[in-house]
């Protein structure tokens, strides 16, 4: 089972604190990959919250590749982070990590914020295609503030691997999982957190209704819903095509991947859209097990699990520093001087939704609707 | 000199061209007559033969032969008369002393065009070999890194939907304070959708089905409805159904299916005013399986009192529905009219669908359906479906298995991202070996919403005879051996109604903890696991490739 470390917070840290939660909750062989999304950047990158960053590994001759097709689509580069990597036993190191920043090509100054992100989208699965047969182009996210670090090996390992330790790199919202058992080979693009246009989410378990959802996402038309190398993207995509595709309250992504049964909607106020969404969106029903961490590009985080709550989750945290993890030792690693008798453990019917900055808990319950336990 | 034709019997067929040959025991016989009263087919008749009789009796028996004229079962070699192997004299013998054997090297086909009439009969495809459905597996079990169900206590939602589903893009909703509301002033129509069992009794009439067999099956469906909670639905097939039923509430649990005949809708129409609930769906029906291009079919001999009042017709004449309607020219008149003219007699409260026999064209009915608003899906009949009668060349060689049919269609919605939007209903051979949970299952993980089943439910619930070694298939006479498909009161009154109904409960309690057996280990609960094509591998490579699923050995 794979481990899951999300922390959202009003001050800026380090993702060594992610890191070392998920060291906390490790148990055995968690050497499958490890991925960093790190959103709301401080420290250099407070200056560039609109310009977008590109994130990924290039092999030297990917770079070269790279470079000309951001330049022949006027994207023209302003800022660069490479981490300073240590070689480190067990690791092959790849030619190139960056996280580059980019001016909007001039064209496309004039254009409305879904214009931009669709061009920046666009941009990424090009540079994702240019490279994916050769792996000489590996492009994670494309996005302002944003920076994703993926790569395969023992998170504690990857933490010296990318010099994490020494690094100024930090910020209020960081996501890392730490992939366990899965198949080898491992391919980049199959490990979490996954991100699409300010979306991003992570997540432990098999989703073994992956097929039907994943030809149901395919068949929206949409430009970024692809690849699909984990079973696990499509939580990912059904969050953004929620919210961005059908303009839904973010709590409407807990009903539409565990949605009631009919004499349960029968009870809420919202019944018959309710029992319409059931039926229009019945493919994106998700059967666990699962947990599922997700953030929305205003910075809210929140946690669900499926409806038989068949994998472990806890948030936990003090105002200002919230954790959402997969099991409770990695809260006390991430939060340990909280009250821990107000950890929330999200049941079948929940939704923990914590508002960036990290200063309010929410639950919303399927059946009960909305209570706030912090704030 | 005397012919040689009248010495010896040249132009007689033998017992050897019969598919059955009655194994007859004299020594067990005690001449009771039932087996010969009992004989649809008027295949064995008593008869007396002269024998040499030896016998010995006495305190020092002395053998003493004799002459005697005994009584006899005899199987005629008339074609008319042939032996269905039904073994209805085997039930009714007291001693044991008949049984109908298969002769797997008959000549009957050769033989079965006396005068120039092709073979007609009633029942299935006569292919006793395995079916596509049953060469798939389940093969994608949870294990470990995700961990399977329980069958016996965690939650099952075995449930579909019947109608359009609108896409969510297309449903007119707004958010008042974070809640969401149907507006009410987007003028946007939502059609009617039912949540149904997913294995539904497909259309066999009132008429072809006995008055016991036909009301057996609505009991059972009943019951499960109001005391089981399973909303298990049936078709009424062609030629209406009983007014009484249409104008009761229990009409929610039936589809009324309008076929090219219109039997008994003349009296279904002017019956709506008087309504108390919507039936659950519409059925036009266009094709069928079994005899793919013809129309139903009732024999004069079937239709007697009741079924001339049902069906708005006289008693005694031959009931032959044209093979398409009639008055309609081309698929897009056919699909819109008859969809668009059947909403509107119930307001576009009730779903309403066509039903074709499985056909290499059938992805264009489905994109014709794809684009009318009404359509509320479309059930495709395979050539393993069965049927009351029909040419025994429509019937063996017509036809397109469902399988791969069922695939295409639904993987042209996956490529038009309409898959949830247009139910489709899957029918044809489900459970033909006896496997219905796994035949169904597997149907839908190749994506259908629903299955259709007729052939099971009536072996299962009345037992009817029928096999694909051509057992029986005589439904088309009207002298069901088993009171099924008889409109002869003396057949049909061994039909216990009651018996029937109770068996078809449990029937569908049965099928139900297998279907949770299947879906359990496959990590699946909550809905049903349409189109989970990675759930299912096929032991053989051409059809894994055919099916776009995975193979294994």
């Amino acid at each position: 089972m794979c481990r899951l470390s999300a922390i959202t917070a009003k001050d800026y840290f380090s993702p060594v604190e992610n890191i070392l939660t998920l060291e906390t909750m490790k148990e055995g062989h968690d050497g499958s990959g490890m991925g960093l999304i790190l959103k709301d950047l401080g420290g250099e990158f407070e200056s560039l919250k609109n310009v977008p960053v590109l994130s990924g590994i290039c092999s030297n001759d990917g770079v070269a590749a790279l470079d000309n097709y951001m330049k022949a689509a006027g994207f023209k580069a302003v800022h660069m982070w490479t981490p300073k990597i240590k070689p480190v036993r067990g690791i092959t190191a790849r030619d190139n990590y960056f996280a580059r920043f980019y001016e909007y090509p001039k064209a496309a100054k004039e254009l409305s914020q879904d214009e931009k992100e669709a061009l920046l989208l666009k941009t990424r699965v090009a540079l994702r295609k240019m490279g994916e047969a050769d792996e000489s182009i590996i492009v994670f996210s494309f996005y302002p503030d944003v920076i994703t670090l993926k790569e395969v090996g023992d998170p504690l390992e990857l933490c010296e691997f990318f010099g994490l330790e020494n690094s100024p790199l930090k910020a209020k919202i960081i996501f890392a999982q730490g992939r366990q058992n899965t198949n080898y080979a491992i391919n980049l693009y199959a490990c979490h957190p996954f991100f699409i246009q300010g979306f991003g989410s992570m997540t432990n378990g098999e989703n073994t209704a992956f097929v039907p959802i994943r030809e149901f996402l395919s068949g929206r038309g949409f430009p970024g819903y692809i690849g699909y190398n984990s079973d696990s993207e499509v939580f990912t995509h059904i969050l953004h095509y929620t919210v961005n595709g059908l303009h839904y309250p973010l709590n409407y992504y807990k009903d539409i991947i565990t949605p009631l049964k009919p004499t349960e909607i029968e009870k809420r106020s919202d019944k018959e859209f309710a029992g319409h969404l059931k039926k229009s969106l019945r493919p994106l029903c998700i059967d666990g097990p699962n947990c599922v961490i997700g953030f929305t590009p205003d910075g809210t985080c929140f946690m669900v699990q499926d409806s038989k709550k068949l994998r472990p989750g806890v948030v936990g945290g003090v105002k200002g520093k919230i954790s959402l993890v997969s099991e409770e030792c990695g809260l006390n690693r991430a939060v340990p001087d909280r009250d821990a008798s107000k950890d929330i453990f999200p049941m079948r019917y929940d939704m923990v939704i914590v508002p960036a900055g990290a200063e309010e808990v929410k639950v919303w319950n399927q059946l009960q609707g909305w209570t706030t336990t912090m704030n | 000199m005397e012919p040689a034709a009248r010495l010896d019997n040249n132009h007689e067929l033998t017992l050897k061209e019969f598919p059955y040959i009655i194994r007859w025991r004299d020594d067990r016989c005690k001449r009771c007559g039932r087996c010969t009263a009992v004989c649809p087919m008027f295949s064995i008749a008593p008869t007396v033969v002269a024998k040499r009789v030896v016998s010995s009796s006495g305190a020092n028996p002395t053998p003493q032969v004799e002459r005697q004229v005994v009584t006899v079962i005899k199987q005629s070699t008339n074609i008319a008369n042939y032996c269905t192997g039904c073994a209805t004299c085997t039930l009714v013998c007291p001693n044991e002393a008949i049984e109908p054997e298969l002769n797997p090297n008959n000549k009957f086909l050769i033989n079965k065009n006396a005068g120039g009439g092709a073979y007609t009969r009633g029942g299935r495809r006569n292919d006793p070999l395995v079916s596509t459905l049953d060469r798939l597996k389940f093969t994608r079990i949870s294990m470990l890194t995700d961990p399977a169900l329980d069958a016996g206590r965690h939650e099952f939602r075995i449930r579909t939907y019947l109608g359009r589903i609108l896409p969510a893009e297309d449903l007119p909703v707004k958010f008042v304070n974070g809640s969401g509301e149907l507006d009410a002033t987007a003028g946007k129509f939502i059609p009617p959708v039912r949540e149904i069992y997913p294995v539904m009794i497909g259309s066999m009439s009132v008429g072809a089905l006995s008055p016991t067999m036909w009301e057996g099956l609505a009991m059972g469906i009943t019951y499960l409805n109001e005391v089981e909670g399973m909303p298990v639905v049936m078709c009424s097939g062609e030629g209406g159904m009983p007014l009484s039923l249409f104008k009761s509430r229990f009409v929610k649990y039936f589809i009324p299916q309008i076929a090219s005949g219109y039997f008994g809708w003349d009296e279904m129409i002017r019956a709506i005013p008087h309504m108390v609930e919507d039936p659950c769906a519409i059925e036009i029906k266009y094709g069928q399986g079994a005899k793919p291009g013809d129309g139903g079919l009732l024999m004069a001999h079937k239709v007697l009192k009741l079924i001339s009042e049902i069906r708005g017709v006289p008693q005694g004449v031959d009931l032959p529905s044209p093979p398409t309607h009639q008055t309609k020219y081309s698929i897009e008149e056919a699909v819109a009219k008859m969809i668009q003219s059947m909403s509107m007699a119930w307001g576009f409260r009730v779903p309403v669908y066509p039903k074709i026999s499985g056909t290499r064209t059938a992805k264009a009915v489905l994109n014709n359906l794809v684009r009318n608003p009404f359509a509320a899906g479309l059930s495709i009949d395979g050539e393993d479906g069965g049927t009351g009668a029909a040419y025994n060349v429509s019937m063996d060689k017509m036809g397109h298995p469902i399988a791969s049919n069922l695939r295409d269609c639904y993987l042209d919605l996956v490529k038009q991202g309409k898959q949830n939007e247009l139910p489709l209903i899957a029918a044809g051979g489900v459970g033909k070996k006896g496997n219905l949970a796994a035949n169904a299952a597997a149907l839908i993980m190749l994506g259908a919403s629903a299955v259709s089943i007729g052939k099971y439910i009536m072996q299962a619930a009345a037992g009817c005879l029928g096999d694909e070694n051509n057992r029986c298939n005589v439904c088309n006479l009207g002298r069901c051996p088993r009171g099924i498909t008889t409109q002869d009161p003396k057949l049909y009154r061994r039909l216990d109604p009651d018996k029937v109904a109770m068996r078809v409960v449990e029937v569908y309690k049965a099928l139900d903890t297998e279907l949770k057996k299947i879906f359990a280990p496959l990590g699946r609960s909550t809905e049903l696991p349409i189109g989970m094509s990675d759930a299912i591998s096929a032991d053989d490579p051409a059809i894994a490739e055919r099916l776009n699923i995975s193979y294994v050995c």
